[in-house]
């Protein structure tokens, strides 16, 4: 798990060192332990490492024996054991006992297939000296992110944007088309990013570079058709049987692994199959919030004692979101629209300095196996439009969001205008995104007169068309839903702004047993009606799970992880804001300036939030998203400086005199590498 | 009625239009137009029991009621018209 970057001139100029020492620089972060930097011929690699498996042997960039074939790998390849044997069966000879170097040796044997046979998580670049060709892949879910960006004859790449902004070449500028995204859908659709010019590698997708060539293709694709016929008993024990083997591939690492544990059924779930599969002290760690509403530290305590796990919780207050808002915005790259992810940032600060760098996680759960209330908003919308006038049918509308009190305070006529179905809509592909994605378009009356001119008469819907699966419309509605989440949110936000950027900020490596391939296909292919049994959401998950968390974890009603919002960076009136950048940034000069927002409007949004009165969905999701696009502005456009940013060297660098401003970038480290490598 | 309707269509645009000079009719639907979601059903409801000082029970929360300023115009009169007489017997 680590962080890299590179460059490849393909206008035949000499790659400068420097710049590529500088384009690393700027995601330092990501990878503590180890730098490595490799020119070779047209091509400059460097990585930045976070040492997890094979400590000594597993440095990069690694080549193959002949040096034809260098790689920078972010990720792992959890069943590296069994491709090694496979290969080695093969003949080929390995000199390390990395995951790393598996790949360098299964690219030679199976050439570019060679990702359909991992089970992992991974972003790489590998180089091919003779083909002078550069072959890039991402994992089939998107946990590890890959971006680039072509300026002049010259390829850019980096895990994270800034590696590429880091980059004198690089204009950098907001794409309207990607905010246009992120005011829809919560995230941009990859490739696109918010940045002009940038672009993200999407899932699943390989893509090969060259001085002719410029290949994406998509190597993977989830399939929803029904694998009819199984009961629900029989489901539930395939799926233990995937998620604990999912879970014991998971815990390869040559330093310990840690547990995220919410208190929800889905990490209660990947914990207590850790728990299983390992002997000794096993570490957990959470969120609690002072604010009871978003609080699950009950439930947390719950699972704790039952799974005898050593626990730690980082509290979260209001002042905290606010405080860490602008880094967690300089991680994420993106707007945000809800601050979820700064507690999640806050976690993984705790479980670096608890000395974890590796942690399990509950996500991908929902996705998979139909636990969003989105899908079971969906299945009663569709439900009832198919009897309009059944009162019966209607007032299944009154079991949706029982966790969010202004919408439990709604009348029945109420419920019935809010969740309106119009007769088009029943046909329409995203009939199940179609009230998210209105609600949050309605943001789009804060873009500024240019902007809203320079997007008129765009249809955003039209990016999602674009790229829907020619199986997609043979799908049943309920599986459709779960592919646009699977597709958008859970790349685009979940993994990303919520995850890799948050955990990768302190260095902390996320691993999910329910997007090992094996359980995603499996629970794709699962019986329709079994996935949400009526309105018994994640039914088959929480069959497989009985007997093995807490009866009541498994009993209580779902409650999506959220954060407080709004109120993080907005007091009363005539009280200061709680941070000055808030009134900085949000103030008409500034708004004016950057051109997004209509300074009047946000005035307005800002009184509203002043008087007191509980914002709405859409108001948070405005406040939230208009503060996190000026921090974006701020951080990004207006002052670049990944330096001031990045974590301070560990003490274990310094004393190998490492990396460090005062020897002027001078890079022993990578010398000494080099050195061997081409001796 | 005229200072009802003004107030409400003041409300409704520095609320939940931001100021913006998005046209609407005192007829159009809050829900067609997008512009209001079960938080703004209470923030109506709070305007209707601070400002115009009438109290709204809970089968009362109706789009019938609420859904438009001409509906919120002629919700605000009925209820108007019920307490004056109780409150001008009770002045007796």
């Amino acid at each position: 798990m680590c962080g890299m970057a590179g460059i490849v001139h393909f206008d035949g100029s000499p790659v400068d060192r420097g710049l590529v020492e500088r384009m690393l620089g700027a995601i330092r972060h990501r990878g503590p332990d180890d730098r490595g930097l490799r020119i070779e011929g047209a091509a400059g690699l460097a990585h930045a490492r976070l040492s997890i498996i094979d400590l000594e042997g597993g440095r990069q960039p690694m080549s193959n024996e002949d040096g034809s074939l260098w790689i920078t790998f972010n990720g792992e390849i959890f069943n590296y054991r069994e491709l090694r044997e496979a290969l080695q069966a093969k003949g080929h000879r390995f000199a390390t006992r990395s995951d790393t170097e598996v790949i360098l040796h299964a690219y030679e044997e199976y050439g570019e297939d060679c990702v359909r046979r991992f089970n992992g998580q991974w972003a790489f670049a590998l180089w091919d000296v003779r083909q002078k060709t550069l072959f890039l892949s991402r994992d089939r879910l998107g946990v590890r992110p890959l971006f680039f960006a072509t300026v002049g004859g010259k390829f850019l790449f980096g895990s994270e944007i800034k590696a590429i902004f880091a980059h004198p070449d690089v204009v950098r500028e907001l794409d309207p088309i990607g905010l246009d995204q992120v005011f829809t859908f919560w995230c941009p659709v990859a490739p696109r990013t918010v940045f002009r010019g940038v672009c993200e590698l999407p899932p699943a997708h390989n893509l090969v570079v060259s001085q002719t060539k410029f290949r994406l293709a998509s190597y993977w694709r989830l399939d929803y058709r029904e694998d009819v016929g199984r009961t629900s008993e029989v489901c539930a024990e395939q799926a233990l049987a995937l998620l604990s083997d999912a879970t014991r591939l998971r815990l390869r690492s040559d330093v310990p692994v840690g547990a995220y544990l919410s208190g929800g059924l889905d990490s209660t779930i990947t914990t207590a199959l850790a728990r299983r599969a390992t002997s000794g002290t096993l570490r957990t760690f959470s969120i609690a919030f002072e604010d009871a509403e978003f609080d699950e530290s009950d439930y947390q305590r719950v699972a704790v004692e039952a799974l005898q796990t050593e626990h730690r919780a980082i509290r979260c207050r209001l002042d905290d979101i606010g405080r860490v808002f602008p880094d967690v915005v300089w991680h994420a790259e993106r707007p945000l629209l809800r601050t979820a992810p700064a507690p999640m940032y806050l976690l993984a600060q705790l479980v670096r300095g608890e000395g974890f760098k590796v942690v399990l996680t509950g996500e991908g759960a929902d996705e998979m196996f139909g636990g969003y209330d989105l899908f079971k908003e969906a299945k009663v919308r569709r439900f009832w439009a198919a009897r309009p006038d059944s009162d019966a049918r209607a007032r299944l509308l009154e079991r949706l969001y029982p966790y969010l009190p202004n919408l439990r305070a709604s009348s029945l006529a109420y419920r019935k205008a809010f969740f309106h179905v119009r007769p088009e809509d029943v046909s329409s592909p995203w009939f199940s995104h179609l009230p998210r994605w209105e609600l949050t378009s309605r943001l789009k009356l804060f873009f500024s007169r240019e902007w809203q001119a320079e997007l008129a008469g765009r249809d955003a819907y039209a990016d999602c068309l674009a790229m829907l699966p020619e199986a997609f419309a043979r799908w049943r509605p309920f599986c459709q839903a779960q592919w646009l989440e699977t597709a958008l949110l859970l790349p685009g936000y979940i993994l990303s702004s919520q995850g890799d950027r948050m955990a990768m900020a302190h260095a902390v490596e996320g691993r999910f047993p329910f997007l090992d391939y094996r359980v995603a296909e499996f629970a794709a292919a699962l019986p329709t009606r079994l996935k949400m049994r009526g309105l018994d959401e994640k039914h088959v998950l929480k069959r497989a799970a009985a007997g093995l968390v807490p009866p009541a974890v498994l009993a209580r009603s779902k409650q999506p992880y959220r954060a407080p919002e709004a109120k993080c960076f907005v007091r009363p009136l005539g009280e200061p804001s709680r941070h000055e950048y808030v009134d900085e940034l949000l103030s008409p000069r500034r708004i004016r300036d950057d051109g997004v927002f209509q300074p009047e409007a946000v005035q307005q949004l800002l009184r509203k939030a002043q008087s007191g009165v509980p914002l709405g969905i859409k108001d948070n999701m405005a406040l939230v998203g208009i503060l996190s696009t000026q921090l974006l502005i701020e951080r990004f456009l207006r002052r670049f400086e990944p330096s001031a940013s990045a974590i301070a060297p560990s003490a274990d660098e310094a004393d190998r005199g490492g990396f460090s401003a005062a020897e002027g970038g001078g890079l022993s480290v990578w010398s000494a590498t080099e050195a061997a490598a081409v001796s | 009625m005229n200072d009802i309707a003004s107030t409400l269509r003041t409300f409704v645009r520095e609320n939940f239009l931001f100021g913006q000079d998005t046209p609407f009719s005192d007829d159009d639907s809050f829900l067609g137009l997008g512009i209001i979601d079960s938080t703004g059903v209470l923030e109506l409801v709070a305007l209707l029991e601070k400002q115009f000082e009438i109290s709204v029970a809970d089968d009362e929360l109706v789009p019938e009621n609420l859904d438009s300023i001409n509906n919120l115009v002629r919700f605000i009169q009925r209820k108007r018209e019920k307490h004056e007489p109780a409150a001008a017997a009770a002045q007796v």
